[in-house]
Formats: structure tokens, C-alpha cells, sequence
């Protein structure tokens, strides 16, 4: 496949605006600009783009909600939280090419009536910060930001805003709190953010990776993009994988490649001649995999057919080496501490998953701990008031569905098998 | 440490900077921890009190953030993460390492005042596990030797 959100990567100076331009840069935005952003919005949803933040809403429908909001000034906001353990490729886009980022904004922003956006970057990526702030000026030394875009009357401007270290402001109402200067704690859904979001005005939250399709999408019309991908996915999708592969990293493939092909053909198979023993396919907060099932097809809607979701495309990879144990103990360790607090089944409940794995750990046995643990995530899925308490007990509810004699030996004989 | 006047000035110009605009706390907060290393409790007050804002308010939005940092630190802030890419790949090993090497616990500082040490979650460098930031630069693929050397360029 043809590199659409990793194109011209491989040259050193790709983040640089001359070089993006040469490549054909901003060319789709001239071409949005000319379009009617009613126009612009029935592409998006013709093409069948869905939101690569995790959740797969389909983009088109999100931004017509927005534009046919009488309120106004309305807002674009791209979610650059990028928190999912795991995840490392919208990184990769704000590095290596993000003029394509600040392209997808503005026609999105033009499409939704917006006249300002806000990149939303954790603060885990300072480095990135310099890159997106000197990419910003360059697009408004340029004239592609600003009052007046390209002479065209179309008027937007981007502010980058910084997160400190908070994995549920990657969630789009407690990110939009935490824009207003607060805690970033989820509100109640609905009112959606398209109709009320910040400052309780008309708000898109799209993830980079979303933003970063839209150029093309402008380009080659959705007809040529529903080509790529599958019919209810289309579109490229990048791939994080990491762990024990001997070629970790982003992979741009069509939506829809399977895992064992992500894994096998692309990240070179498991490293040191191991054995593969399980996958965590879409970010900690999605259930494990067994090496059986592998040959699921990574999109979001067949994931959850194998049992697991897309998530955010982060594939972890793991030999035999590795106690789930363990892994599950750290994931928990995750989630305890960034539960926000605002309800009891996931402030509690993770504690208390947490507490009841560190004891199996400890070889404590007792065998009912294995059913508590099953009762405690049920309860966390169906009463916790956003999805991280409801995702949280994933991977341990899966790791027993999936290896419950590995709990087992560590309950009854107080050791790992691997 | 700088002079309390010094400091005052420093903590008023920042406020100034950000009086007029919309959701000034966070970014506010940020530039506070840039100058100082941390965020000290005579700012929060004169936040309080220029952006008659209840102190109470500010302090929640202060600690709810994981890279605020409340006290002084050391001269340079290692953040290695311990997430499960990086746990598998090993960084267990690289967290006794910096204790034994050089005494750092995790939340702590060492006696000479030159590195701190915070445990991360996830930086997004998972596919060179395992990972960490010092400063403002990340650095990938770590082992024992290469965290030895990288420090040594932090004086
Ligand atoms: C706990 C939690 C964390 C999330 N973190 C992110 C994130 O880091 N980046 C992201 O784009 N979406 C994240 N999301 C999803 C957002 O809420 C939202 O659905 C997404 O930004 C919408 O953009 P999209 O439609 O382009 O996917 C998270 C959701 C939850 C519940
Ligand atoms: S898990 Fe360590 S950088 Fe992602």
C-alpha cells in the first residue's frame, strides 16, 4: 500500500514546511477551501471514516452535528493525549509529518464553521511541543492559518495546549475540562461534545491520527478511499507494536490486516526464537489474545467478534517468557492510579483488583480470589460512570478467560509456569 | 534558591501573561513549574489572589495532575517508564539499577542535588522499550550502560 499518513518520512527534513510542500502539500487544502464545507462534510461520511482515537465513531456524522448547531464561535479540537500504554503513533505524525496534522485541522475546522482549534498534547512529549510549535508558525507565516486563509476569507487559528499527566484527559469531555483549567474529570454524556463541548459551545474532538486522513480523503475523493481498508473500515490504520518482536514500530496498513500478519510478516515475528505466548491487541485497556487467535482481522468492527477490540492499534507482543501475572498487575497499578476519582466502582475497583493480584502474586491461596476478581470487573463494567473503570478490568477478566491455569499454579502451587 | 523578591516578580510576570485569557490555570501552572522546578506555595497564593481564584480550587487542579511536582527537585528530572512494553523489555532491572548506582528511589533525589527520578507511565516510546525522558529529551532501547552514559552528560 501506498504510505498516506507516513509519506516522506524517511526524509530527515519531512516535519520541514518547504519539503511538504514540495510533496504536494496544502494542495487538498485549496482544493477544501473551494468546496462548500456541507460538500466537505458529505465526503468525510461517504468515505466512511471512523475515529481512530479508540471508539470508531464515523467522522462525517460527528461534524455535521457540529455544523448544524446554531451556536457559535464553534470549535476543532484535536486530541493529541495519546495515552493508551502502547500507543506511539500519532507521536509519530506530529514528528515526522505534521503539516499533514495542521492540513487535516484547518478543513476540518472550515467544514465544521470552526474558527479556532486546539492541538490537546500530553505532556509526556516535550520534544514534540517544539516541533508542533515551530509548525504552526510556519503554516501562519505561510498564510494557511489565520484571518484570511490563502486569500479566501476563511478565517482559523490553532492553539497548542499542554496536558500534565493525566490518561483520562485523553477522554474527550474530562480533555475538554481540563482545557477550561480544571481537573479533568469526565462529564456526563450526552449533551455530546459536538453540541456542547468547551465553553459550552459546538467543540470536534478528533484524534491526530483521524485529522491526519482528511487531506487525502480531499484528494482522491471517498471513492478511491473507500478502496483501501474494508467496506465497513476503510482506510489506512497505523499499527504500534512493540514488545517481543524483532521489529517493533508504526506500520501503515490497510484497516483490516490481520494481526498475525501485522506481527509476523511486517514486525518480523517473535525475536530470539521464542514462542509467542499471548497479544494485547489494542492498548492495555483491550482483552488479551491467545496465539490461536491471531488471525483476527484488526478493524473495529471484527475485533470484538475474536473477543478483543482496535483500541488504539497497539499491539503488544509477548514470548513465554513473560508472567501475565505480572503484566496484569502493572496494568491494574495503571488504572488505580489514573482513575480520576468521580465514581466508586472504578476508584475502588481498581484499587481493589489490584490489591487481590499483588496477593496472588504473593502466593497467598486463596482460591476464591479468582472469582472475586471476575465479580469485581463485572461490576466495574456495568456501574462505572466512563469507559476507563468500564475497560479497566479487560486484560485480567481476559487473562483468566484466556490462561486461568497460569492463576491457578500461582494460587495453588504460589509459582509462575512461565 | 532565588530571592523572594526575585521569585515574586517572576510568579507576577507569568500571571500577567495570562490574566486575560480563557482556561489560564494549566498552562499557567506549566510555566510556574518551567521556572522554578516545581510548584511553590507563594505562587498558588498569588494566583489565588490575582486571579481571585479560591486556593482550595487552584490546589485541586494543582495535584490532579501527575507531572506537577510540589516540592523542589534536583537539577534534572529522570522520568523512566515502567508500563508493560517497558516492564517486559526490562525495566525492572533499570529501576534497582539507578538505586543502587545512584541511591535514587523513586519520588526521590539524590544527596548531591543533581538527578530526581519519577516512574512514569507510558511516555510513548514503547517501540525502543525501555524508555525515559530526562528533561525535555527521550531516549530508547536503555540498558544499565546506556542510562550510565546518557547521565553523564547531565552535570
Ligand atoms: C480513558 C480514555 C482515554 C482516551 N484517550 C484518548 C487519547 O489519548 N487519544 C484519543 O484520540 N482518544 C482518546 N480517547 C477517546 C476520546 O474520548 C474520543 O473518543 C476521541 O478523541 C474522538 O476522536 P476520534 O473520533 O477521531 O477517534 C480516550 C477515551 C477514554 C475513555
Ligand atoms: S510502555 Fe514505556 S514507553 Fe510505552
Amino acid at each position: 500500500m501506498e504510505k498516506i499518513l507516513l509519506r516522506n518520512i524517511e526524509n530527515p527534513r519531512s516535519a520541514d514546511i518547504k519539503e511538504y510542500i514540495k510533496n504536494g502539500g496544502y494542495k487538498d487544502l485549496l482544493l477544501a477551501l473551494k468546496m462548500q464545507p456541507g460538500e466537505i462534510i458529505e465526503e468525510v461520511k461517504r468515505s466512511g471514516l471512523r475515529g481512530r482515537g479508540g471508539s470508531g465513531f464515523p467522522t462525517g456524522l460527528k461534524w455535521e452535528v457540529a455544523l448544524r448547531d446554531p451556536k457559535s464561535p464553534k470549535y476543532l479540537i484535536c486530541n493529541a493525549d495519546e495515552g493508551e500504554p502502547g500507543t506511539f503513533k500519532d507521536r509519530l505524525i506530529m514528528e515526522k509529518n505534521p503539516h499533514l496534522l495542521i492540513e487535516g485541522m484547518i478543513i476540518a475546522g472550515y467544514a465544521i464553521k470552526a474558527e479556532y482549534g486546539y492541538i490537546y498534547l500530553r505532556g509526556e512529549y516535550p520534544y514534540v511541543k517544539k516541533i508542533l510549535s515551530r509548525t504552526i508558525k510556519e503554516a501562519y507565516d505561510k498564510g494557511y492559518l489565520g484571518e484570511d486563509i490563502m486569500g479566501r476569507g476563511v478565517k482559523f487559528h490553532i492553539k497548542l495546549y499542554q496536558g500534565a499527566g493525566a490518561y483520562i484527559c485523553g477522554e474527550e469531555t474530562a480533555l475538554i475540562e481540563s482545557i477550561e483549567g480544571k481537573r479533568g474529570q469526565p462529564r456526563i454524556k450526552p449533551p455530546f461534545p459536538a453540541s456542547t463541548g468547551v465553553w459550552g459551545m459546538p467543540s470536534v474532538v478528533n484524534n491526530v491520527e483521524t485529522l491526519s486522513n482528511i487531506p487525502y480523503i480531499i484528494e482522491i475523493g471517498a471513492t478511491a478511499y473507500l478502496k483501501i481498508g474494508t467496506p465497513e473500515c476503510p482506510g489506512p490504520k497505523l499499527y504500534c507494536v512493540s514488545g517481543h518482536v524483532k521489529r517493533p514500530g508504526v506500520y501503515e496498513l490497510p484497516m483490516g490486516t490481520t494481526l498475525r500478519e501485522i506481527i509476523y510478516t511486517h514486525a518480523g515475528g517473535v525475536r530470539d526464537g521464542k514462542r509467542l505466548k499471548a497479544v494485547i491487541p489494542g492498548g492495555i485497556s483491550t482483552p488479551i489474545l491467545p496465539p490461536q487467535n491471531i488471525d483476527c482481522t484488526m478493524d473495529f468492527v471484527n475485533m470484538p467478534r475474536y473477543g478483543s477490540a482496535l483500541g488504539s492499534g497497539a499491539i503488544i507482543v509477548m514470548d513465554e517468557t513473560v508472567c501475565l501475572l505480572k503484566v496484569c498487575e502493572r496494568a491494574l497499578r495503571f488504572f488505580a492510579h489514573e482513575s480520576c476519582g468521580k465514581c466508586t466502582p472504578c476508584r475502588i475497583g481498581t484499587k481493589r483488583m489490584l490489591e487481590t493480584i499483588q496477593r496472588i502474586l504473593r502466593g497467598a491461596e486463596r482460591d476464591e480470589d479468582i472469582e472475586s476478581l471476575l465479580e469485581l470487573g463485572s461490576v466495574m463494567d456495568a456501574a462505572s460512570f466512563c469507559p476507563l473503570g468500564q475497560t479497566a478490568p479487560n486484560l485480567v477478566i481476559s487473562t483468566i478467560n484466556h490462561f486461568r491455569e497460569e492463576f491457578e499454579s500461582h494460587i495453588k502451587e504460589g509459582r509462575c509456569p512461565s | 534558591m532565588k530571592q523572594q523578591s526575585e521569585k515574586n516578580t517572576i510568579i507576577e510576570s507569568l500571571i500577567k501573561k495570562y490574566k486575560d485569557e480563557k482556561g489560564n490555570v494549566i498552562p499557567l501552572l506549566q510555566d510556574i513549574q518551567d521556572a522554578f522546578g516545581y510548584i511553590p506555595e507563594d505562587a498558588v497564593d498569588l494566583i489565588s489572589k490575582r486571579l481571585e481564584i479560591p486556593e482550595s480550587k487552584l490546589y485541586g487542579v494543582a495535584t490532579f495532575y501527575a507531572m506537577y511536582r510540589h516540592r523542589p527537585g534536583g537539577r534534572h528530572l529522570i522520568q523512566l517508564c515502567t508500563n508493560v512494553s517497558c516492564m517486559i523489555m526490562g525495566a525492572e532491572m533499570l529501576v534497582n539499577f539507578l538505586k543502587n548506582r545512584y541511591g535514587l528511589e523513586e519520588g526521590g533525589t539524590t544527596p548531591d542535588g543533581r538527578f530526581s527520578l519519577m516512574i512514569m507511565e507510558c511516555i510513548g516510546g514503547c517501540d525502543t522499550a525501555p524508555s525515559m525522558l530526562v528533561n525535555n529529551d527521550f531516549y530508547g532501547n536503555l540498558t544499565k550502560e546506556k542510562i550510565e552514559e546518557i547521565l553523564e552528560k547531565y552535570k
